[in-house]
């Protein structure tokens, strides 16, 4: 059916024909008949990596196909949304092994965008928790891999857009917890400088992030809360929450209804937002027991927060830079708190070393951050992909709807690598996207 | 734990049908033409909901296999949901019969073929639940699908026949006549947002109407309201429409 399509972001939106498939044979019928084709889960990378004219709607294929209880072995097919898989592993005692800020995408967006989460530093991103997948490549057949079996076509398609085919079938190790709690530390740091500190201080954590106020200048410029956390044993709870160790928490009702009008996010609105963020933590260190939701999941608890950006849209920058050049993350944030164009949330967040093909970490540090679409933010954005480059960083595909093609080519070290994979396995590039176009790892 | 079974079990309302059963604690048994297809949707209810799931070889066309396949269930289920269904081509089957017959006797001569024999053992038992999914398409007649609509109409008069025989053996026969849907088969169309409901919306309206014993059921409601003017628009002025 055909219908106006668009990410997270709202931006791009365009008009698009997707069809959905719950038996294997009858995506293999469409995909006879189409000549260019991405797969799509639930819509939540941000900007136009599963956009196309013509789109598969994995959202229906979404059964558990087994689940080891013993060992913690998950199978599913590629639609379900991680917050199904959590319904199901809480109350058994496991957990995913990674999980991005929201728990609204599915296994398969989790594998080609290979996903990483707070516990990065420590467990690496999805694809390392993978067993094996199932992919339908561009010609038409399901071919199982994993790192060992097919490991181009597997490490080509973890962080690989949808561009080797449709991931069908998802088999992979989950991570054993006692209780559905994370035992949290919430910790302020002045300026960026503290938060680095406090980031290498931290880091036997499993779990740890920052939100950072950028629009604070002077000795406070980098102002922020890291939080760090572990999964909760039984002996941490409190009374109330030992009742139910493994209670999978209740869904979040708060929606916002409606595009809200884009004046409501100016530069006093995020200051005041942020001011009150910092600011609710009273104390300089906080330490409490919370169940996994709000931990993971602080803004799925809002649905439709996009929204709130208005009609426009917004695209979400999101870097990262190796750990030398702390020097370039205090350039581009100081160019961004310059610049005041807002940002509802910024997630600092130090990534661990990984040897992957086409995913985006790498170590050092990764910044997200929001900015409403905008005359002349594109144009911003590009002075900051020339200053990521200039520091050895790069950008999320992920999140991506604007980045020209020659910073995707020359930040990217295996790009070309990647491309000649892709081309092996989606000769006639079946599997393209808007975003595919753009970056010309497909050829308008 | 009380048994669902449940006719056509590969749709979109079917899985949808078939969860919201599992929710509820019911064992179900899927039944469909390939019943290998439906492995998946067993396992997935298995895992997901704690219960029973088992998979059935159905062919609802293939009348005279369908006592054999009733008899061959190993628990006879409590309740039973008809969802198998064709839209089928209307141009073709206006000069095609076998696109014809194959419209008839999957939406009404299977429906009453099959009906007949769970309805049979249920008056027999004394109890059960009967579930058929029709469809507001066979409330009146219109060019654009009324091959699918006649079959339609034949079978909820059969619900209501039904129904009407079968309160007397305690047995109860629900009626739902779902407006458009979201599924496969609608896929190629194009359907007024607010007047179409996603499966997981009929289901849980199914689920709920049975339970509260309702004799026919409109999802969304108002398609109850939208046919009584749709049907009480005089036919001198119907026939000149193009609908």
């Amino acid at each position: 059916m055909e219908k106006r399509l668009a990410n997270w972001g709202n931006y791009p939106a365009l008009s698009c024909d997707e069809t959905t498939f719950s038996q294997e044979e009858q995506i293999q019928d469409f995909i006879s008949s189409h000549s260019s084709i991405i797969a799509r889960g639930n819509g939540r990378c941000y900007g136009d990596a599963s956009l196309a004219t013509f789109s598969v709607s994995t959202l229906k294929y979404d059964k558990v196909l087994a689940f080891d209880t013993v060992n913690g072995i998950f199978e599913c097919q590629s639609g379900i949304t991680l917050d199904q898989i959590l319904e199901i592993i809480v109350p058994e005692g496991w957990f995913l092994p990674v999980t991005p800020g929201t728990k609204f995408i599915t296994v398969g967006g989790a594998v080609a965008s290979d996903v990483h989460g707070k516990n990065h530093h420590v467990d690496g991103s999805f694809s390392s928790h993978i067993i094996s997948m199932d992919v339908i490549t561009g010609n038409k057949d399901t071919i199982t891999c994993s790192a060992l079996v097919e490991p181009d076509l597997f490490w080509a398609t973890c962080g690989g857009m949808g561009l080797t085919g449709i991931i069908t079938r998802v088999k992979f190790y989950l991570k054993k917890v006692e209780t559905a709690y994370i035992k949290q530390k919430q910790i302020k740091a002045r300026n960026l400088e503290d938060l680095i500190r406090l980031f290498e201080e931290y880091n036997d954590y499993t779990y740890s992030m920052a939100w950072i106020d950028c629009l604070k200048k002077g000795d406070a410029f980098g102002r922020s809360i890291l939080i760090v956390g572990e999964h909760a044993t039984a002996d941490q709870l409190s009374e109330s929450q030992r009742k139910a160790i493994l209670k999978v928490p209740g869904k979040g009702k708060l929606r916002v209804p409606f595009n809200l009008p884009s004046f409501i996010l100016n530069t006093f609105t995020v200051k005041a937002f942020n001011w009150l963020y910092y600011n609710k933590n009273t104390k300089r260190e906080i330490n409490n027991v919370v169940p996994y939701e709000p931990f993971f999941y602080p803004l799925d608890a809002i649905l439709h927060w996009n929204r709130g950006y208005g009609k426009a849209g917004f695209v979400q920058y999101q870097f990262v830079l190796p750990l030398e050049k702390k020097d370039g993350l205090v350039a581009i944030l100081q160019r961004i708190s310059d610049k005041g164009w807002g940002s509802f949330l910024a997630v600092l967040k130090v990534f661990g070393k990984q040897e992957s093909l086409i995913s985006f970490p790498m170590e050092g540090y990764t910044l997200a951050l929001d900015f409403p679409v905008r005359k002349g933010l594109f144009a911003f954005l590009d002075e900051l992909d020339t200053l990521v480059l200039q520091y050895g960083g790069r950008l999320y595909l992920s999140k991506d709807a604007r980045m020209k093609q020659e910073v995707f080519w020359s930040s990217y070290p295996n790009a070309q690598k990647f491309a000649a994979i892709v081309k092996t396995y989606n000769g006639d590039q079946l599997f393209r996207s808007v975003q595919s176009d753009r970056l010309l790892l497909t050829e308008k | 734990m009380p048994t669902v079974l449940i006719l056509g079990a590969g749709s979109d309302m079917a899985i949808a049908i078939a969860r919201q059963f599992a929710v509820e604690k019911y064992d179900i048994q899927l039944a469909a033409r390939n019943s290998a297809s439906l492995n998946a949707l067993q396992q997935d209810l298995q895992i997901r909901y704690h219960v029973k799931a088992g998979s059935y070889s159905f062919d609802a066309t293939d009348f005279t296999s369908h006592a054999a396949f009733y008899a061959g269930l190993p628990v006879k289920p409590d309740v039973t949901v008809c969802v198998f269904g064709y839209l089928g081509d209307q141009e073709k089957a206006q000069s095609d019969w076998t696109e014809a017959t194959r419209i008839i006797n999957t939406n009404y001569t299977g429906a009453v073929s099959i009906l007949n024999i769970v309805a049979d053992d249920y008056a027999a038992r004394g109890n059960g639940t009967i579930i058929g999914i029709s469809s507001v398409a066979g409330e009146r007649g219109r060019q654009s699908n009324y091959i699918y609509g006649s079959a339609k109409a034949g079978f909820t008069a059969y619900l209501s026949g039904l129904r009407n025989r079968l309160f007397h053996k305690g047995v109860h026969v629900l009626s739902v006549q779902p407006g458009f849907v979201y599924t496969r088969m609608t896929e190629n169309l194009t359907l007024p947002p607010l007047l179409t409901a996603q499966p997981q919306q009929v289901a849980v309206a199914v689920y709920k109407a049975a339970k509260a014993k309702k004799n026919t059921v409109y999802t969304k409601w108002f398609w109850r309201y939208i046919m009584l003017i749709i049907k009480s628009v005089p036919e001198g002025i119907f026939k000149k429409l193009k609908l």
